[in-house]
């Protein structure tokens, strides 16, 4: 082979080497836009409504009449509000205590029984936990829960709601918090513990102080993904469209407004414009949630490294 | 006995039952489903189209929601997999992993992950609404496509992170260039890329309130992209919110099928990283 034959497929590699390149480039600008279009595109759709009404007087009122032109989002709001906050009230200590088990605790070879499990409640589908809340939460609340609290509930309540919510959210809350707890150094462990310390007080005074901002960030993420499960929520909530006074009473969060409306909303004014709102207002909080709780996390992994 | 070693029992009882109650939930979902799924499990659920009367109870199966959401699942898993591969590798060859662009297309693609599917399907269905398009096979493959990228690319990344350096480096000083790599890396982190495809497709079959907006609901089979299409979630979903109870139970039956797919996957994914991360060069 001359030596020119050999520049000219060098210069031939070269070229594929920075077309590829190129348009590696352009794929990856092109899906980190996604999230702006997907924001800019839902807020351009709630344009109209706003043309109508301020923000303000759209979060705060509690009256949604679509016929009627009147749309308050408060009640569903306050809906979203209460399952979300249910669900990470008691699935906190849960998985705070199986991660500090699983890290501190328990023998290694627990976490080949525990992560499987995991697995599967990570990868079951809504619709499932949805069938499950329906055939055992639901019946659970309405006969034996609720009759010691009230004169009667359907057991499609807020409680349902959050129960179920609280055991998809569990998987990811116990999986990030075992993450974090391993990033520990040992040696501060046992720091504590040659002090006559016992595991507890170790895991209290150390472990947990030592990793709030990770808890936090993992606690963030959680709730953002709680707030935007839909069908499982939907199908045990009872989508009643009034603000809760009990966890007994049943609610309406808005994922749930969104799924059940849309088949209706194209023939109602402003209704369309109301529904990609809703959309909207889910889109902003999660996006901040979770850029918030992804940089401290980065933060954690970062100092781990 | 002093205060802190009751403390400490106390609260080791407390981890020991929250642990326990985990295995219990998982057991009991399990045994719920399959308990009512496996009653109204027949040949005829997975092997026939829904017949005239399907939902008032009379004869018929589910065939249409198995193959729409095949359709829909394998169709999104290939388009996913042809965009994310080389955004991966671009950000893990191209770029340095420490560099300002990498960490920007983390944090985009860890926030995508987060973005909930009902947003994704309303987004979608407005843009189908302006393009003057009906529910369709095309709109649910583009929503879920849309759905599992970042979760392909986040977790594909993951593994690409681990790859030593010094195989890159390797193959540069053979005279490769950087897309010659490509076959370096490809080949070390395809256990990677199949766990990703694996969660991808779990997270992709079971999703249904992306496609309620896109891919509508139909009895047959469809036979073109245009065409709306059925899936298994919202099978599910449509005949439990029926009254009459035959239908009901086919809505555990379509459970069962889900449960049972997924459950495989799951499974499948643990072997696969158990089974190959061993094998990495170190």
């Amino acid at each position: 082979m001359s030596f020119k034959s050999i520049t000219a497929t060098s210069r031939w590699r070269i070229f594929k080497d920075r077309t590829a390149g190129g348009i590696m480039l352009t794929l990856t600008l092109l899906s980190i836009c996604l999230v702006i279009l997907v924001g800019f595109g839902l807020y351009l759709k709630s344009i109209p409504i706003f043309q109508e009404k301020s923000l303000w007087e759209l979060l705060t009122t509690p009256h949604w009449k679509p016929l009627k032109g009147d749309f308050g989002f408060l009640p569903f709001i306050m809906g979203t509000v209460w399952v979300t906050g249910i669900a990470i009230l008691w699935t906190l200590p849960v998985s705070l205590l199986t991660a500090i088990f699983l890290t501190e605790n328990a023998r290694p070879q627990m976490k080949k029984f525990v992560f499987p499990a995991l697995d599967i409640l990570a990868a079951l589908p809504s619709v499932v936990y949805g069938v499950w809340g329906i055939l055992v939460v639901v019946p659970w609340i309405s006969d034996k829960l609720a009759p010691h609290f009230v004169e009667y509930s359907t057991g499609y309540t807020a409680l349902a709601g959050g129960i179920v919510l609280g055991i998809m959210i569990l998987p990811l809350l116990i999986s990030l918090f075992v993450e974090i707890f391993s990033s520990v150094p040992k040696e501060l462990r046992e720091a504590s513990l040659s002090l006559g310390a016992t595991k507890w007080q170790t895991t209290k005074r150390v472990l947990l102080r030592r990793t709030a901002p990770g808890i936090f960030a993992a606690v963030i993420l959680s709730v953002s993904r709680a707030l935007g499960e839909t069908m499982a929520v939907l199908m045990v909530c009872g989508n009643i469209a009034k603000i809760p006074d009990s966890v007994f009473d049943g609610c309406y969060p808005l994922p749930a407004l969104i799924a059940n409306n849309y088949g209706e909303m194209l023939s109602v004014p402003l209704y369309e414009s109301a529904l990609m709102l809703a959309a909207f207002i889910l889109f902003v909080v999660v996006f901040l949630f979770n850029v918030v709780s992804r940089i401290i996390l980065y933060r954690i992994e970062k100092s781990f490294q | 006995m002093k205060l802190k070693f009751i403390e400490e029992k106390i609260f080791k009882v407390l981890m020991i039952l929250s642990t326990l109650f985990v295995f219990g939930v998982v057991a009991n979902i399990l045994y719920t489903v399959v308990k009512e799924g496996w009653a109204a499990m027949n040949w005829d659920m997975i092997t026939k189209l829904p017949g005239g009367g399907f939902y008032i109870g009379k004869e018929g199966g589910l065939l249409n929601a198995i193959v729409g959401s095949l359709y829909i699942v394998g169709a999104s898993t290939v388009l996913g997999l042809i965009i994310s591969i080389p955004v991966v590798f671009y950000l893990n060859v191209y770029r340095s992993r420490k560099s300002k662009v990498a960490y920007v297309a983390r944090l985009a693609f860890d926030i995508m992950f987060g973005i909930p599917s009902i947003v994704y399907g309303a987004f979608g269905f407005s843009i189908m609404v302006y393009l003057g398009l009906k529910t369709s096979l095309l709109g649910g493959i583009i929503v879920i496509t849309l759905l599992i990228i970042p979760i392909f690319i986040r977790s594909m990344d993951e593994v690409a992170r681990e790859l030593p350096k010094d195989i890159i480096d390797a193959s540069y000083s053979l005279g490769a260039t950087r897309l010659e790599t490509i076959k370096v890396v490809i080949r070390q982190i395809a256990p990677g890329i199949a766990t990703a495809t694996l969660l991808s497709i779990g997270r992709a079959i079971g999703d249904a309130a992306a496609v309620m907006f896109t891919a509508g609901y139909t009895d047959s089979i469809p036979t073109s992209l245009g065409q709306p299409a059925a899936t298994l979630p919202l099978a599910v979903f449509f005949q439990l919110s029926s009254p009459i109870e035959e239908v009901q139970q086919r809505a555990y039956a379509a459970a069962l099928i889900l449960t049972i797919i997924v459950l495989i996957l799951s499974l499948l994914g643990r072997f696969i990283t158990n089974r190959f991360s061993k094998n990495k060069v170190q």
